[in-house]
């Protein structure tokens, strides 16, 4: 049974955002990127049903410019086996885009599980995973926390806004990862040195026959509005106080 | 121009997610109609017809759609989209989990997370966990948008009446079963519709001693939130994690005990009126955006709190 992991490099989650002056983006010159954390804990999932015996290949995909092999690199440190670099230059691709490039790499190596991240932490749109179920009409087990695949079938559990929820899907199908579905493992150097030597073929969106139409623009990117830091308070009764005559909240 | 508005619900009761999302179709202008989907969900559509500013609710009431699974009622939505020019439905994780598909079924793109309507196309939406704020211009035929429902006033549940029709198109998600859920039942405010929410993150320390921050919201009529680390450590369920991938929440009053600040939490709370932090150390990050902070033991604050309150 093959996997198929889309992974995406985002700026690392613990990096300072800085809007650009001329608010056409966000900052991203010499800071640290990442693989989006989400789409860590897909590799991590992988590879784990690899390890059960579940799973017999793991390929990962990327989606950008040159830099993205790192990523791709770092994911075949972690446990997968080769990986397809998509070469879409530096342009900004919604994710109807990716997930139409997605489709056809679905198409062509017929993965029985897909997994990818619910969100990635930049864009933060959590829309991907479930625009490729549909392309390709695969069931879909959005924000796992759990992931059971035995008989031909998945069962997930979901991290719903009233808690929990239990599906039963069959293969092939495409789920997306919540952040307590495992912990992702450090990669050991030898891993890193192993995962040099592994395929990683090279796709562009023509070679696969998609076309990079963006029908969302971006106009602007603003910083937040600022809060102010407030008062600090001695004790609980001045905190009471406070609220009750000030903020008027209580 | 008439916009499609999802209702989100339980087949019983209309959630007030969709009020807000409601608010931000008003600002579209254009007429405004409701979509109800499920099972035995008459009293939700009436309750969606009875809002000021609806002039019509679609209800597709079957079995088939009891769990509101994305794989049919995708197909649905889809199905009824072309005669709309937005389809719009709050930022629950169940739409969430459906809009991008119906999108997607509609090869067009998606915008999420609304935070404001500026014209009929122009959107802001945040961005890097409400670091940055994009605005974004949709060119697609049907715009399909999920909204941030802290960002839009409720619309008022009363001063209409919208006609009811029912609609017939079924769509069954035959790879798809639902085996059960574990929904958390409290009477406790609901975390996203709460004035008033305490929440507790590492500090707390255990299970057993999230007593205290029920305790003190129970006194104070408050929902319980939690930070990610509190979730992860298993002090409370998964519902009640705030934050960039959790529930964004803007309550008249957040009080965050024993909760850093990191910005994945921020992004879910720092909306909120009035923000208390209240952590033994000073240099918490949290402190930078609370109105009030209080620096010291949280063992001690929360039951002094609780007692004189
Ligand atoms: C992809 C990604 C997504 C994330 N999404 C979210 C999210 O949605 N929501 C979220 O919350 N986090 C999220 N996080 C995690 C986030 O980065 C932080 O790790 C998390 O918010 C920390 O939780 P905390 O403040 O409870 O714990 P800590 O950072 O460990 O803080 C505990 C605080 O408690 C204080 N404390 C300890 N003991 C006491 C005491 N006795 N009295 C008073 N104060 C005390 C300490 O001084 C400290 O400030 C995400 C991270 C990633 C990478
Ligand atoms: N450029 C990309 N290349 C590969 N996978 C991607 C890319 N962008 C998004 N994804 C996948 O889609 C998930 C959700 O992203 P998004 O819908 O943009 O929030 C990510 O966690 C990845 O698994």
């Amino acid at each position: 049974m093959k996997i198929l992991v889309a992974i995406k490099r985002v700026l690392d989650y613990s990096v300072k955002v800085r809007v650009k002056t001329d608010h056409s983006d966000v900052d991203l010159a010499n800071a640290k990127m990442s693989m989006n954390p989400f789409c860590e804990i897909a590799v991590e999932e992988a590879v784990r049903l690899k390890e059960a015996g579940v799973a017999s290949e793991i390929i990962v995909v990327s989606i950008g410019s040159k830099a993205v092999q790192e990523t791709i690199r770092s994911a075949m440190a972690m446990g997968a086996d080769r990986g397809i670099w998509i070469d879409s230059g530096e342009a900004a691709l919604s994710p109807l885009t990716i997930a139409q490039l997605l489709a056809k790499v679905v198409q062509a190596e017929q993965p029985s599980v897909v997994l990818l991240g619910k969100q990635a932490i930049d864009s933060d749109d959590n829309q991907t995973g479930q625009m490729l179920a549909a392309l390709c009409d695969y069931p879909q087990a959005t924000f796992a926390s759990k992931v059971t695949i035995a008989d031909s079938k998945a069962t997930v559990v979901r991290e719903v806004d009233g808690g929990l929820q239990t599906l039963q899907l069959a293969l092939p199908l495409v789920v997306t990862t919540d952040l307590r579905l495992n912990e992702p493992r450090y990669v050991k150097l030898p891993d890193i040195m192993k995962a040099k030597k592994k395929p990683l073929d090279t796709q562009t969106p023509e070679s696969l026959g998609v076309s990079l139409n963006n029908s969302v623009k971006m106009i602007k990117v603003e910083p937040p509005s600022e809060r102010k830091a407030g008062i600090m308070v001695p004790d609980v009764d001045a905190l009471i106080n406070s609220l009750k005559n000030q903020a008027k909240v209580l | 121009m008439t916009v499609l508005v999802i209702a989100e619900h339980d087949n019983q009761n209309l959630k007030p997610a969709t009020l807000n999302a409601l608010s931000a179709a008003q600002q579209l202008g254009g007429a405004i109609e409701v979509l109800v989907i499920g099972s035995n969900c008459q009293a939700v559509a009436q309750q969606a017809a009875a809002i000021a500013g609806v002039s019509k609710v679609k209800v597709s009431d079957n079995a088939v759609y009891a769990q509101q699974l994305a794989e049919n009622t995708s197909q649905l939505i889809a199905k009824l989209a072309p005669a709309y020019s937005h389809v719009l439905a709050p930022a629950t994780t169940t739409f969430k989990d459906v809009l991008p598909r119906t999108a997607a079924l509609l090869a067009v793109n998606m915008v999420s997370d609304v935070m404001a309507v500026v014209s009929a196309d122009t959107f802001k939406r945040p961005i890097y966990a409400g670091n940055a704020i994009a605005t974004v211009q949709s060119s697609d035929a049907i715009k399909v948008l999920s909204v941030r429902t802290t960002a839009f006033d409720p619309v008022s549940t009363s001063g209409g009446s919208a006609a009811i029709e029912a609609i017939s198109d079924l769509f069954e998600a035959k790879q798809t079963q639902f085996m059960g859920a574990e929904i958390a039942k409290s009477d406790r405010p609901e975390l996203t519709s709460a004035k008033l929410i305490v929440s507790g993150g590492r500090g707390v320390g255990s299970k057993e001693n999230f007593a205290i921050i029920y305790a003190l919201a129970d006194k104070m009529g408050a929902a319980v939130g939690a930070s990610r680390a509190a979730v992860d450590a298993g002090y409370v369920p998964n519902d009640l994690q705030v934050g960039q991938t959790g529930k964004v929440v803007a309550p008249e009053l957040y009080m965050a005990v024993g909760i850093s600040g990191a910005i994945q939490h921020l992004a879910g709370m720092k909306d909120s009126k009035v923000i208390v932090a209240i952590n033994k150390d000073p240099e918490a990050p949290i402190f930078q955006v609370a109105d009030y902070g209080l620096v010291g033991d949280l063992f001690t604050i929360v039951p002094e709190l609780t007692a004189k309150l």
